[in-house]
């Protein structure tokens, strides 16, 4: 365990050196991150402002807070190395990672949380002021906000693994583009993005409810808020296990066959 | 002009001709395409389930913004982004000799000279939903709603091909840009939607620092019959003086290439 925890202190401590080159690259991904949500949150706050002040039970401070937060949900559990791994097997970058004595996902999850980290100096400030000019309603509770940090855990996880599995993509087919793309919309409309679940028609929030998206970020987020009793929490909770084990079994027999088709060139 | 068309025509030809032997990338494209188009539309009918109008659009009418989206989203990207970030590679390499070697205007030249024929796909696709978002409309389009359509619709595309030059013209400057690129990419999906939903100080940056939502909600108000004489001529009067200056810091930016070449 100790191997682990010296493993991941040093990637981190050097992928975080890394960071402090790009700060400005830093304050620029802000403005994706920011932005589509804010922009969601806007269409619906004016959707509310025309039915007379609320949809669903939601009201424009109510959509704030749930905005804000998944901003940072969404941020907390997001990933990018899908988009890298093209180069990877095109480029034959493989090759270094896979000479290293560890599974090159410990690299890449070390990566992650040192840039989440040096996200926050940016991010944590912009959602206050997002606070400011939206004002959010937030009426949460203590073992909401208790439950939220496994919540948080276990959707990071899923999410992470998922990606990962579908990131392999690349090993089989050189138009993983497309595939991440299609991936990306069916996140976006099924994990709470476009619209929380709950303003989705009967028939679309079934099947949200039915696949593992929505725990990736819309039940961190809905946790968080309060919007759940205790009881559907521990179950949501359950079920984020069930998920984040079954990506995780599927990803360590989905490896070596991907490893098999992995061929480079050296010189 | 002629000289100019004639550039042009030749520069979608080599386009076209080195695309054709990549014909899987067509239906790839398609599928993007699709895949792209067909959430925004989801969307959009999403929130119609919640409400009858939004901000005062109705759902023909946001189809209809909707389609101008994707067609400037388009053209967009078969040849002001292929061509400008070529450009800046040319100027990282110092291939942008063999640009200013050739006896035209050096910014007809780099603003041309890539062309993705695959994406007007998403030209074709924004086209077709704008056609359709047209004939749902309730009022017939009379000809002087057809003309500040046309008029705002140009000044858009000038508008959003004056700041990517603005943009790529900083590469005389500077080395690594792709991430001020991004800028760009980001704040575009924001004039997905009529600019009146966002909140005042949102609405005003997305005019005034990064004028894209100009470039789409002005001629979707034509086509809904809502256009203001202020608001064309803001649109007319950006699309000018952004033109202007992108133009003056081309030439400007030119004075300082010096060739990276041996």
């Amino acid at each position: 365990m100790s191997y682990f925890a010296d493993l991941y202190a040093t990637y981190v401590r050097v992928y975080l050196a890394a960071e402090t080159q790009y700060r400005a690259a830093n304050a620029i991904w802000l403005i994706g991150i920011v932005l589509e949500p804010l922009i969601y949150l806007s269409v619906w706050s004016a959707v509310a402002a025309t039915q007379g002040g609320e949809v669903a039970g939601f009201t424009p401070g109510d959509f704030a807070a749930y905005y804000l937060v998944l901003t940072l949900v969404n941020q907390l559990t997001s990933d990018w190395h899908m988009w890298e791994f093209q180069y990877r097997v095109q480029l034959g970058h493989f090759a270094f990672l896979l000479i290293r004595p560890v599974h090159p996902i410990h690299g890449d999850i070390a990566e992650n949380l040192a840039h989440k980290i040096a996200m926050q100096v940016v991010l944590v400030p912009a959602l206050g002021l997002l606070a400011l000019a939206f004002r959010p309603h937030f009426a949460t509770n203590f073992e909401s906000l208790v439950l939220f940090v496994p919540a948080l855990a276990f959707a990071f996880a899923l999410r992470f693994a998922f990606e990962w599995m579908v990131a392999l993509a690349c090993f089989w087919t050189t138009r993983v583009m497309a595939v991440n793309r299609a991936y990306f919309m069916v996140l976006l409309f099924l994990s709470g993005q476009v619209a929380p679940l709950e303003i989705l028609p009967g028939w679309l929030a079934a099947i949200a409810n039915a696949l593992p998206f929505r725990f990736m970020i819309a039940f961190p987020v809905e946790v968080a808020l309060g919007r759940l009793p205790v009881n559907e929490i521990l179950d949501g909770l359950a079920l984020q296990a069930v998920w984040t084990a079954a990506c995780v079994a599927l990803l360590a027999l989905l490896w070596p066959a991907a490893l098999r088709r992995f061929a480079s060139v050296g010189g | 002009m002629r000289g100019a068309l004639r550039i042009v025509w030749t520069f979608a030809k080599l386009g076209f001709q080195n695309e054709a032997a990549y014909r899987a990338n067509f239906w790839i494209q398609i599928f993007e395409s699709l895949v792209n188009v067909g959430s925004a539309v989801a969307a959009v009918s999403l929130v119609f389930t919640r409400t009858e109008s939004l901000a005062g659009w109705r759902p023909p009418e946001l189809v209809a913004l909707l389609g101008i989206y994707f067609a400037v989203y388009g053209a967009i990207h078969v040849v002001i982004a292929p061509s400008l970030m070529k450009f800046m590679e040319d100027v990282r390499q110092g291939t942008l000799d063999f640009m200013l070697t050739k006896p035209a205007d050096s910014q007809l030249l780099v603003s041309t000279s890539e062309i993705r024929v695959w994406k007007l796909v998403d030209f074709a696709l924004g086209a077709g939903i704008l056609a359709y978002g047209v004939a749902g409309l309730s009022e017939r389009i009379g000809p002087l709603e057809l003309l500040g359509f046309a008029i705002a619709l140009a000044a858009g595309v000038a508008i959003v091909y004056a700041f990517w030059l603005l943009l790529a013209t900083l590469a005389f400057w500077f080395v690594r840009l792709e991430n001020l690129l991004m800028i760009f990419w980001n704040t575009y999906q924001a004039a997905r939607w009529p600019v009146g939903i966002y909140p005042r100080w949102l609405r005003i940056s997305l005019t005034a620092i990064v004028p894209v939502a100009l470039a789409v909600t002005v001629p979707a108000e034509a086509l809904a019959g809502r256009l203001t004489f202020a608001n064309l001529a803001l649109v007319c009067g950006v699309a000018v003086t952004l033109l202007a200056v992108s133009r003056w810091f081309w030439l400007r930016g030119l004075q300082r290439y010096s060739g990276a070449s041996a």
